[in-house]
């Protein structure tokens, strides 16, 4: 059977898009480069007004900010570096912020990539490449997750769920500061969060990892 | 444990009427059979690790209705996507990131221009560089001494050759030597085509994709062959791969994605289900 191209306009509901007062809002900090749309989107099904931008008056007045990461920490600390007062700031605020994937490693301490390098320094710990070995680097794919520490965060999360990663270097800190760990070759830390507890940040891509990071990103604007 | 990703390939072209649609889809049950962002939703439900779209209209026209497909595509489908076909430059892979793609794979131009994998892998990350390595048998050994010569199945040595233009154009390039250059170049994975293999229903071309898995240090994707999941079970185990690509076993709605993944747990190849 053959479907018309076309349906009939009168046939197809399009909600308007709507924003009060009772929708948070998100801010993720525009620095660059890389896929943004993806993150957005998720976040925007979980039901937050989103707002991509690298405005400090932005950035500070958010609910909840996301630090995306795409790219070498380097170069992606030197675009951060004028911003780096803003997201202190917003960090002491106490309000919730989620590091993706580079944006999770530019949390710590320090990184080796492209000669050791100085982090944000809201997480304590290392950034290190992964040895060389028989296993494939990139870290590239799905991979099971073990939750080592309840947080708000990963609610409703099983141990054992399939998240995306693509990394070439692992987050290493301490065990306070790890929620979920990974194994590939070694076990590293693939969530992190801050002493405080409003500074999480994955490894993995929520906003690439079907239902499970949607639900992730949705615990992370009910925290907001 | 990493999983063996399984990732459906879709050829986007555009009908008379201007609007888009995926060579070789025979749904029956879909209201818009040859919708990509429909099937990129069905294979997503069905449990694809990843999706692969590959804009075979290779014109101005198609570029821009290809950018419209991939936002689409991005709202609704959250796993990764590679989106190729036709990409020159720097401008063309911004302009499909942004669109809301992971990673883009690049063919032709890297031939042509290898320097747009270590620039575009410098400004982007390695992990979004795909290169796409199409290669052909060539059973010619005597006449090219410096070429990797592999084993085939019945023992016959062979040389892979670089394709360009869709397998149309020999280039005298050796494809393992092509491969670990990419490497060195910054690209973050290759997704491996052997045109001998291509559209036979046969399996993936075994030789060279286990050599270049075992040579490089970046994962490898299986493409062209396949006819049934033994097939995607002889890629990771006989050839090593990292991930398996597909399209008409898919299309033809013979197998499902999950089918395929149901078939290689039980042989004990890591899957996500």
């Amino acid at each position: 059977m053959k479907y018309p191209n076309k349906i009939p306009h009168r046939y197809i509901h399009v909600p308007k898009p709507f924003f009060n007062s009772h929708m948070k809002k998100i801010v993720i900090i525009d620095y660059g480069l890389g896929n943004l749309r993806s993150v957005r989107k998720g976040l925007e099904h979980a039901g937050a007004n989103v707002i991509i931008s690298s405005d400090p008056e932005e950035i500070k007045s958010a609910d909840g900010v996301i630090l995306p990461g795409v790219g070498a920490f380097r170069d992606a600390m030197k675009n951060v570096e004028s911003l780096r007062s803003t997201i202190d700031e917003y960090v002491a605020s106490g309000k919730p912020m989620l590091g993706i994937c580079l944006g999770q490693q530019m949390m710590l301490s320090t990184s080796e990539e492209g000669g050791l390098t100085e982090g944000l320094n809201l997480v304590k710990g290392q950034v290190l490449r992964f040895p060389h070995s028989d296993l494939k680097v990139p870290h590239m794919g799905w991979n099971s997750i073990k939750i080592t520490q309840q947080h708000p965060i990963f609610n409703g999360i099983n141990d054992g769920s399939f998240v995306y990663f693509v990394h070439s270097y692992y987050v290493d800190t301490t065990d306070k500061n790890t929620l979920i760990s990974c194994e590939y070759g070694t076990e590293f830390a693939a969530a992190i969060v801050n002493d405080a507890g409003n500074v999480v940040g994955t490894q993995f891509h929520p906003e690439k990892s079907g239902d499970t990071g949607l639900k992730i990103l949705k615990n992370f604007v009910a925290m907001c | 444990m990493l999983t063996k990703r399984i990732i459906p390939c879709l050829d986007v072209t555009l009908d008379e009427e201007g609007g888009t649609v995926v060579k070789g889809i025979e749904f029956v049950d879909l209201r818009k059979a040859g919708d990509p962002v429909e099937l990129a939703k069905r294979y997503n439900e069905q449990g694809a690790d990843e999706l692969v779209f590959l804009d075979i209209t290779a014109s101005h026209e198609g570029r821009g209705t290809m950018v419209k497909v991939i936002e689409r595509t991005a709202n609704e489908v959250f796993i990764p996507l590679t989106v190729g076909g036709g990409i020159n430059s720097i401008e063309d892979i911004r302009q499909i990131l942004r669109a809301g793609a992971d990673k883009v794979s690049i063919n032709t131009a890297a031939v042509k221009n290898p320097d747009l994998i270590k620039e575009s892998s410098d400004i982007f990350g390695a992990q979004c560089i795909v290169t796409a390595i199409d290669c052909r048998r060539n059973l010619d050994v005597e006449n090219n001494p410096n070429k990797t010569i592999l084993e085939l199945e019945d023992g016959t040595p062979a040389w892979y050759e670089v394709v360009i233009y869709g397998g149309r154009q020999p280039t005298g390039i050796d494809a393992v030597q092509w491969a670990k250059k990419v490497e060195e170049l910054g690209s973050g994975e290759i997704l491996l085509t052997s045109m001998d293999k291509d559209g036979t229903y046969d399996g993936f071309d075994i030789p060279i994709t286990r050599k270049l898995s075992e040579e490089l240090e970046i994962p490898i994707i299986a493409s062209g062959g396949v006819g049934n999941p033994e097939h995607m079970y002889e890629g990771f185990t006989k050839g090593k791969a990292d991930a398996a690509l597909a399209a008409s076993i898919f299309h033809f709605g013979e197998y499902t994605v999950n089918d395929v993944k149901e078939y290689l747990k039980e042989k004990n190849i890591p899957v996500r289900l």
